[in-house]
């Protein structure tokens, strides 16, 4: 048992081996003070089986936790001869099963090794991007002292090309440090005669408790089981996550003989543990599965977080969002010009949210004209506008789980989301270019205004679709022109349904109603006349058409 | 150049810094100790810094709270009360109580006073600086104590731990619901705006500016630049050399405002839960807008406190009701990072 701190825990955890019948070998870090040492074994000493070993001194990641690990074990191997397996552990350990469910588990496998060993190659467990090279370099550093040696020394080592050779050909492993070892392989490893020359190599290997003993086991052991019997789980930066009280059940349901690391101060963990009964948990293989799943799920909420969500302790740089927002969306530009009923027919067809002009001048308008929207989002311009970015974030974020639609036009406030949207993989966005004449031609202004408008809108349109061009873009996006698009409605507003995928097998029933064009060409012409070119509408014939057909007549549709 | 314009402004803003303890040195003088129990506070407690003026209503609650996730120690700046506080303070047996009748707002509304006593007192203690009217909670603060986060944030080696500020609030006028001191707050002022936070990341300071929450949405809709600042940073593991820039929104140095990561992931962070909109805000703000003390140009806050006297009804139809810390982690409001 390694100690190093909180030590009347360790004491407690020592009568708790100690009262099942084992005996008891422990190392104590030579950094601690001499009074709180001899407090410590002063307190153990009215247990008969209980020795200490040699001190070293056990710095993260170096040599000194092998050296303390060789000297405790050698302890333990002469001191008690009937001892057949030896399970290293720490002070912040705690078994989780009665100590006779682990001695009785360990009578039935006398000749298994159970100690977690795996090459390098095999395993993506190394942090930091030191695998093989651990073995290959050297590393007289302290990574946590000396952090700047410690790296300029690796590139050195590297810019040069040194390289160790690897004594005798073994093979490195690694793997937990935590192992529970047979007294013939364990004495087999410590009485090695080439220990000399491999105590040598390891002493500058990179972390060695995790490649020593997990190296040389292979060596000797009859039958490994890689796999360890201690229940420990690592973060993103490979330091040990800490069990509290709230971990009780997931501990309990783990079936796991003993844990570590646990808060010192956890004392409903301590008290549990160390009184249940017999048989509080069922006797079968320790299962760390269950447990598994959620710490890897905490891994990744540290990593990559949730993919869309802006709040105060996640807000990433530029080009590490993974995922602007957090679901799909679809934008549509110059629809509702086009289309008398377009918000309502689409809502009805898809089942989704369907907003008006969220960036719109006077107010975000929200679907059904709402003035806050899930999450408080208010419909105020100017709180939109402040960070249209959060805005449009925010309300995707807030509406997980339901799809949002929202209409887009030259005549809003696209300026500072254009470039947002269009880089935004969620986003469908499509565009029916010069649409937004459509109401101009409706409209009962003077025609000099209406001229004046025309350009500044066509100018801002055009700006627009630069930007969806752009090789930038991640959105999907579409773009018809709107002669193209009269010509054949049905099928795009097909194609965007489908996409949108929810609850449409039927086809399409209703189709929406298109806005009267007829004097549209006309009107083009007359803005033409005026020196003002129309060109992102399409070619739009000056007279009406007759055999256009008529489109404000809902068509007959069929789709299988 | 560039490549130098960092380095100036690192070098600049730690002049800024040693002007900041500087002045809270200058002020110290300010403080007249009222009852001093330092002497109490032992290695690895965990201390409060708060400054209070007529808090009378609030404070057995926020004590209360604060205790039980495992503060020892509370340092108190009296700023002139006449409701009974610093009587009630002096009383308490894990406080220690200063007062002074100068100036809020020339104290950087009480970050001069706070600074100076955390130089002498904070030194290698975690600290929480809080407002009365802040309560502090963390994932997990119903099972783990202030000493498990505080171990874990040392062995993840951080230094600092961000708040989001919540407005809470009542459904129906603000004078509607009685308050009790002691109570807990949230059972009426059990709603908050879940979603419309907007932040945005300061250069030079490099912390988040956050903003939004109720105070936005009705009061600052056509002047969203003056709206209240909602991310905090009241965890500090404090150092004499450390100083609060502007309330407990921002530190200097600078690396203590990096709670947030930037590569994707979550960082571990709390919330204050604001109990700001008590019975007790309606009356309180008549005074507040004559007194002038609690912005820099007050005379743009009158319009907000004018709407604040006039009683009005936060609550809309999208509120969020507050349930646990659970909620507003699933919601994105604070995260577990990786602490689980």
């Amino acid at each position: 048992m390694l100690v190093h701190t909180a030590f009347d825990r360790a004491e407690q955890v020592a009568r708790h081996w100690a009262a099942a019948g084992c005996p008891l070998v422990i190392h104590a870090d030579k950094s601690v003070p001499k009074a709180t040492y001899d407090a410590f074994v002063k307190s153990l000493s009215n247990l008969p089986d209980v020795r200490f070993s040699k001190r070293h001194r056990c710095e993260w990641g170096t040599w000194g936790l092998v050296a303390a690990t060789q000297s405790a074990s050698q302890l333990m191997l002469d001191q008690f001869p009937d001892v057949r397996h030896v399970y290293l552990a720490s002070g912040s350990c705690l078994p989780l099963r009665p100590v006779q469910e682990l001695i009785d588990y360990l009578a039935e496998r006398p000749q298994t090794d159970f100690i977690e060993s795996a090459t390098t190659a095999d395993v993506p467990w190394t942090i930091g991007g030191l695998d093989q090279e651990r073995f290959t370099l050297r590393f007289p550093f302290s990574w946590r002292k000396h952090r700047y040696l410690f790296d300029r020394y690796v590139a050195l080592q590297r810019a040069v090309g040194y390289k160790r050779r690897i004594p005798n050909g073994i093979v490195p492993h690694m793997g937990s440090q935590w192992w529970c070892l047979t007294r013939q392989t364990l004495s087999a490893i410590l009485s090695d005669p080439e220990r000399e020359t491999y105590d040598r190599y390891f002493k500058t290997v990179w972390i060695p408790d995790e490649s020593y003993f997990q190296t040389l086991a292979r060596q000797y052991s009859r039958q490994i089981e890689s796999r360890s019997l201690t229940l420990s789980k690592f973060d993103y930066q490979g330091k040990p996550h800490i069990f509290y009280d709230d971990h009780l059940q997931l501990l309990r349901r783990s079936d796991c003989f003993v844990a570590r690391k646990i808060w010192p101060f956890a004392n409903r963990l301590y008290d549990a543990f160390l009184t249940d009964k017999a048989g509080a948990m069922k006797q079968t293989e320790p299962n760390p599965g269950k447990i598994d799943r959620i710490f890897a799920k905490a891994v990744e909420r540290r990593t990559r977080g949730r993919p869309g969500l802006l709040m105060q302790s996640r807000f990433p740089v530029e080009g590490r969002e993974n995922g602007l927002t957090c679901a799909q969306y679809s934008v549509f530009e110059g629809f509702s010009d086009l289309f008398e009923n377009f918000e309502t027919w689409l809502a009805k067809a898809t089942g989704t949210r369907v907003h008006g002009h969220l960036f719109a001048p006077g107010r975000a308008e929200f679907s059904e004209r709402q003035t806050v929207m899930n999450g408080a989002l208010s419909d105020s311009a100017s709180l939109r506008d402040y960070n249209p970015r959060a805005f449009l974030t925010s309300l995707i974020w807030n509406t997980r789980g339901e799809r949002q639609c929202f209409q887009m036009g030259p005549r809003d406030h696209v300026k500072k989301i254009e470039w947002y949207i269009a880089k935004d993989p969620n986003a469908q966005i499509s565009v029916i270019t010069g649409a937004w004449a459509v109401p101009l031609f409706k409209s009962n202004a003077n025609f000099s205004d209406i001229r004046q408008e025309a350009a500044r809108l066509q100018q801002t349109e055009s700006k627009h679709l630069e930007v969806l061009r752009s090789p930038w873009t991640k959105a999907r996006v579409r773009i018809w022109t709107m002669a193209e698009f009269i010509e054949a409605p049905m099928e795009p507003l097909q194609t965007i349904i489908d996409e949108i995928g929810q609850q449409n097998l039927r086809g399409l029933s209703e189709v929406p109603r298109m806005s009267d064009l007829s004097g549209f060409g006309q009107f083009l012409q007359n803005l033409k006349n005026q020196g003002m070119h129309p060109y992102l509408m399409g070619d739009f014939p000056v007279a009406h058409d007759p055999h256009e057909p008529q489109q404000n007549k809902p068509k007959p549709y069929l789709v299988q | 150049m560039a490549v130098l314009n960092d380095p100036i402004l690192a070098y600049r803003l730690r002049w800024k810094r040693r002007r900041l303890l500087f002045r809270a040195l200058r002020k110290r003088p300010q403080l007249r100790s009222v009852i001093n129990r330092t002497d109490q506070i032992a290695k690895g407690d965990i201390l409060a810094a708060v400054t209070v003026r007529n808090e009378m209503v609030r404070l057995p609650y926020f004590l209360e709270h604060h205790r039980r996730l495992g503060v020892a120690h509370f340092l108190f700046v009296d700023n002139n009360s006449n409701d009974g506080t610093p009587e009630f303070l002096a009383r308490q047996p894990d406080v220690s109580l200063w007062g002074t009748p100068h100036s809020y707002k020339l104290s950087r509304f009480g970050m001069d006073w706070l600074t100076a006593l955390l130089a002498r007192h904070g030194h290698g203690h975690w600290c929480l600086t809080l407002d009365a009217d802040e309560i502090f909670i963390y994932p997990h603060h119903d099972t783990r104590p202030l000493p498990a986060l505080t171990d874990w944030l040392e062995r993840e080696g951080r230094d600092s731990f961000g708040a989001l500020m919540l407005d809470m609030y009542p459904k129906g006028r603000l004078s509607e619901h009685a308050y009790h001191p002691g109570d807990d707050p949230f059972s009426a002022l059990c709603w908050f705006d879940g979603g419309n936070y907007m932040i945005q990341r300061k250069p030079d300071l490099q912390n988040l500016w956050i903003q939004g929450g109720v105070r936005a949405r009705c009061f600052f809709g056509d002047e969203p630049r003056r709206a209240p600042t909602m991310g905090k940073i009241p965890l500090v593991r404090w150092n004499r050399r450390f100083a609060y820039v502007s309330s407990t929104h921002s530190l200097l140095p600078r690396r203590l405002n990096h709670v947030y990561a930037e590569d994707g992931g979550e960082m571990a962070s709390g919330i204050l839960m604001h109990s700001k909109f008590l019975n007790v805000i309606v009356d309180k703000s008549a005074e507040e807008k004559r007194r002038r003390e609690h912005f820099a140009n007050s005379d743009l806050y009158d319009t907000y406190y004018d709407s604040l006297i006039e009683d009005p009804d936060l609550w809309c139809g999208a509120s969020t009701k507050y349930i646990s810390w659970r909620q507003l982690e699933a919601m994105g409001l604070m995260s577990k990072g990786n602490w689980i």
